[in-house]
Parts: structure tokens; C-alpha cells; sequence
């Protein structure tokens, strides 16, 4: 058993097993945005749930933050392993007559979802951070009321902003599009299910970041309007 | 048809290899492609030049020598075949044919296009073998019942020729649709059972140690793969795997 996650076949399991978690994430995540289209009012109370619970603060938000960092450091140390594989490209190399372009650039899409955190963290998560547990504000209310919807409806006025967080959903579906049922086979189940397992997964993969997307575009515009 | 190749020539793993042009001229669609290269290095010896040296041997799909990575896909663009089987009507008269070495570290290069895949023997060393009583008592293997899809499976997977197109397809340089078929094989037998544990603990450890990289899922291999191994004999490895990390 020690030896596992050094080994190639337990390295792909670490990174499944990560997968999954952060796609069950993904799932609640939309979950309570969705609400936000919705009820500002119900949108407000989650927010602020999920904000203050301890169990969710100092249990589970550290158990998150520990997949994403380890999503993205195993996925870097599995590209450099794999290059390293090959010390002499092809001249001449047909990769999309035999795999798809997803599953062959699943390092760039997870690029791309990287630089999104990164403004997704600078827009929401460190505000957050700072007012919870800098400022030592657990209220969640701004000017007598909760802040949680004016904060979101804020972030979405800027077109460029609301284009950037379309543009990452285009590429985190394209990554899920190959992840999904990827996690599955790297797990070991490849069996009479994995049919059905590749349909849910490429509906998941396309209707979660395409709810994403209905989500910011809703709010960029019901704000201006 | 009149053709341009873009060979890669190395005189040895110690050299630095190039891609060459040659042009050849009246090749017949009905030829193989291994025979297309035999009439290009009968005019480079009546030349005095250097002959291009290729693996292979049975000619007929069946041994896994022949090689080559063709117009960027191993043994060429047609599917499941190998290159003595590919023929030159599936090119056109005028054409540019990319002819490479599979390239893989774990696969050095001998010389031209002839690569050592001494790896893949190695790996079935470390465990692709049953163990079997030879004192005079040994049971019939067709008296031990098994199932018929159990028997189909393992059959597919004893189908795989060790070529090796898999490591040179893979983005990845990948083994693990080899070392898959390779436990799949025995895993579904109950002659298998024995070594189940060892087996698959000491070909993966083996695969690691000759520098394969990690499979991604792509599913290349199983496109390329000239006997139409399936991706389930990678799920099944991985399953067989975890289960033998479990019990130690």
C-alpha cells in the first residue's frame, strides 16, 4: 500500500479521485448560484450559511482548498513525468486522427481554469477572507442589509469581467468534457455502465458551465436593466 | 505513383538522426509498404549508399516487428493493421510520406528506424507468466471451467503482439494498454489467480522503472493499436492494481 501513490497507476487514482471531489463541488457550487437567478432573498440566506457554518469554514473549506492545490500540483508533475517520456517530438504528428483535442490538452484548459481562479479568488474568495477572518466581520451584512447578492450583481457589471468568466466555463466544459468519464477509467470502472457514465458525463460537462454562463450573463444584464 | 519520403536517418543511439528526402518513382499501389522500402534500398545499394534499416519479420501482422511511424500515426493512417500490411493505394501519386522511428525514451534508437523495445520484454519478466506444474500431473487447461465472456476478454488481450504502436502513439509515450492486456490476459483466467498480487504490482513497478509516461485517457492507443486492444484492459489493470496495493 506505501508505495501507491509513488507509482504511475496511483498517481492517476490520487488525480481521479481529486476530480471527483471537485466536480461534486462544482455541483453544489451551481446549485446555490442558480438560486441567486431566482431569489436574491434565498440567495442571501445560503450565502451567508455556507459563509458562517463551522463546519463548512474550517472543515470542509480546507479539505477544498486542499483538492484544488492538489488537482493542479499533480497535474503539473504528471505533465513534466509525461514529457520527459518523449525526448524527441515527431516531425510529423496526427494526434487528432486517433484522440480528441480535449483530451489532449487537458494541461492548457486546466491552464486556463488556473488563471480564473485566480480572478474568481481576487473577486470573491479574498474579500471574503479578509472581512471574515482579518476584519473579524462574521455579520455578513453591509449597510443594514445581507451583502452577498449586491456583491455578486457588482462583480457582473463589467463586460470584459463577465467575458473572461464565460470564456474559462468554455474551457472547464471542454476539460470536463474529457475528465469526467476519464476519472472513471483511471479508477478501474470500465463496464456495462460506461456507456451511461459517458452520457451523464458529457451532459454534466456541458450543462453545469453553460449554467455558469446563464447565471453571470443574467446578472450582467438584469443589473443594467 | 512517383513519391517523396522524408525519412529519419541515425547511424546509431550515439548519433544525431535527420530527416532525409528521397524521391522514388513507379511504385505500384499493390505494393506493401515494407515492399515499397525494399525496392527504395535495392536503388540505394546499386547506388554504394547507406541501405535504411527497418524492423521486420513475419510479414504478416502477426510477430509485432514492423514499426514505423508514418504520416505521423504508427503503422500509418489505415486501422487496425500493421505497416507490412499497410499498402502504397493508400497513398496518391505525388504524395509527401513523413516516415519516422516510434519515439519514445524508454524506446532508444539502434539505428534509422529500428528502435529497442527490449522494455516491453522486461515487463513481461517481471510478472507475464503463469506458473505451471510440468512433473507429469499437469491439468488440462480445457477441463477448468471458465466462462465465455471471461474467456473472449482474455483471449482479446492475448491478442496484443507487444508492437508497441501504443507507446508511439501515446502523447504521453504510455505503456499501460500493453502492461493492460498483459494482466487482463491471465487476470480473467483462474490459471491467472496465483500470481494475481505479484503480477500486477511487478509490471507496473517494472513499467515505471523503464521511464513510460502516465496514461491520460486519451485513447490513441486503442485507435492506433493494430489488434484493436480495448481501453478496458488499462481499467482493469488499474482495478487489479488497486486491489493488490489493498492486500499488500
Amino acid at each position: 500500500m506505501s508505495g501507491i501513490f509513488s507509482s504511475s497507476i496511483g498517481r492517476k487514482f490520487a488525480m481521479a479521485l481529486s476530480a471527483f471531489f471537485l466536480m461534486f463541488f462544482l455541483l453544489q457550487h451551481f446549485a446555490i448560484n442558480v438560486t441567486s437567478v431566482f431569489s436574491a432573498d434565498a440567495f442571501n440566506e445560503i450565502s451567508h450559511f455556507m459563509g458562517t457554518n463551522p463546519l463548512i469554514q474550517y472543515v470542509l473549506q480546507p479539505i477544498l482548498i486542499f483538492a484544488v492545490v492538489f488537482h493542479f500540483v499533480m497535474g503539473f508533475i504528471l505533465e513534466i513525468k509525461n514529457r520527459k517520456a518523449r525526448d524527441h517530438n515527431y516531425a510529423k504528428n496526427a494526434g487528432h486522427a486517433n484522440s480528441t483535442w480535449m483530451s489532449r490538452n487537458m494541461f492548457w484548459s486546466g491552464m486556463v481554469i488556473l488563471a480564473f481562479l485566480g480572478l474568481h479568488f481576487y473577486d470573491f474568495w479574498f474579500p471574503e477572507i479578509n472581512t471574515k477572518f482579518i476584519e473579524g466581520d462574521w455579520s455578513g451584512m453591509h449597510d443594514g442589509e445581507f451583502r452577498y447578492f449586491h456583491e455578486l450583481q457588482e462583480k457582473f457589471l463589467s463586460p470584459v469581467r463577465v467575458s473572461l468568466y464565460v470564456l474559462a466555463f468554455v474551457l472547464l466544459a471542454m476539460h470536463l468534457l474529457h475528465g469526467f468519464s476519464s476519472a472513471f477509467q483511471s479508477v478501474g470502472a470500465n463496464n456495462k455502465y460506461t456507456e451511461g457514465l459517458k452520457l451523464f458525463g458529457r451532459l454534466y460537462a456541458i450543462l453545469i458551465p453553460l449554467g455558469f454562463v446563464v447565471i453571470a450573463v443574467y446578472h450582467h444584464f438584469n443589473h443594467i436593466h | 505513383m512517383n513519391l517523396t519520403l522524408k525519412i529519419w536517418r541515425q547511424k546509431s543511439a550515439d548519433h544525431k538522426g535527420q530527416l532525409v528526402d528521397y524521391i522514388i518513382e513507379e511504385v505500384s499501389p499493390d505494393m506493401s509498404f515494407l515492399e515499397m522500402l525494399d525496392v527504395l534500398n535495392d536503388q540505394l545499394i546499386s547506388k554504394d549508399e547507406e541501405p535504411i534499416a527497418f524492423d521486420h519479420d513475419c510479414r504478416e501482422g502477426i510477430c509485432g516487428m514492423c514499426s514505423l511511424y508514418i504520416n505521423g500515426e504508427a503503422h500509418g493512417p489505415d486501422r487496425g493493421i500493421t505497416t507490412c500490411q499497410l499498402h502504397m493505394r493508400k497513398f496518391k501519386d505525388g504524395d509527401t510520406i513523413y516516415i519516422e522511428p516510434f519515439r519514445a525514451k524508454a524506446f532508444p534508437i539502434i539505428k534509422d528506424l529500428i528502435v529497442d523495445r527490449s522494455a516491453f520484454e522486461r515487463i513481461q519478466h517481471a510478472g507475464g507468466f503463469i506458473s505451471v506444474n510440468t512433473s507429469g500431473n499437469t491439468q488440462d487447461a480445457n477441463a477448468i471451467p471458465i466462462s465465455k465472456d471471461a474467456a473472449d476478454e482474455a483471449m482479446d488481450a492475448a491478442t496484443c503482439i507487444g508492437c508497441g504502436a501504443c507507446v508511439a502513439s501515446c502523447k504521453n509515450s504510455s505503456a499501460m494498454l500493453f502492461v493492460g492486456a498483459k494482466v487482463s490476459q491471465y487476470a480473467l483466467l483462474p490459471q491467472g489467480q496465483i500470481e494475481a498480487t505479484d503480477r500486477v504490482l511487478n509490471m507496473v513497478k517494472q513499467m515505471d522503472e523503464e521511464g513510460f509516461g502516465n496514461c491520460t485517457n486519451t485513447g490513441a492507443c486503442e485507435v492506433e493499436c493494430p489488434k484493436g486492444i480495448s481501453l478496458e484492459n488499462i481499467a482493469r489493470m488499474n482495478s487489479e492494481y488497486l486491489k493488490a496495493s489493498l492486500k499488500g
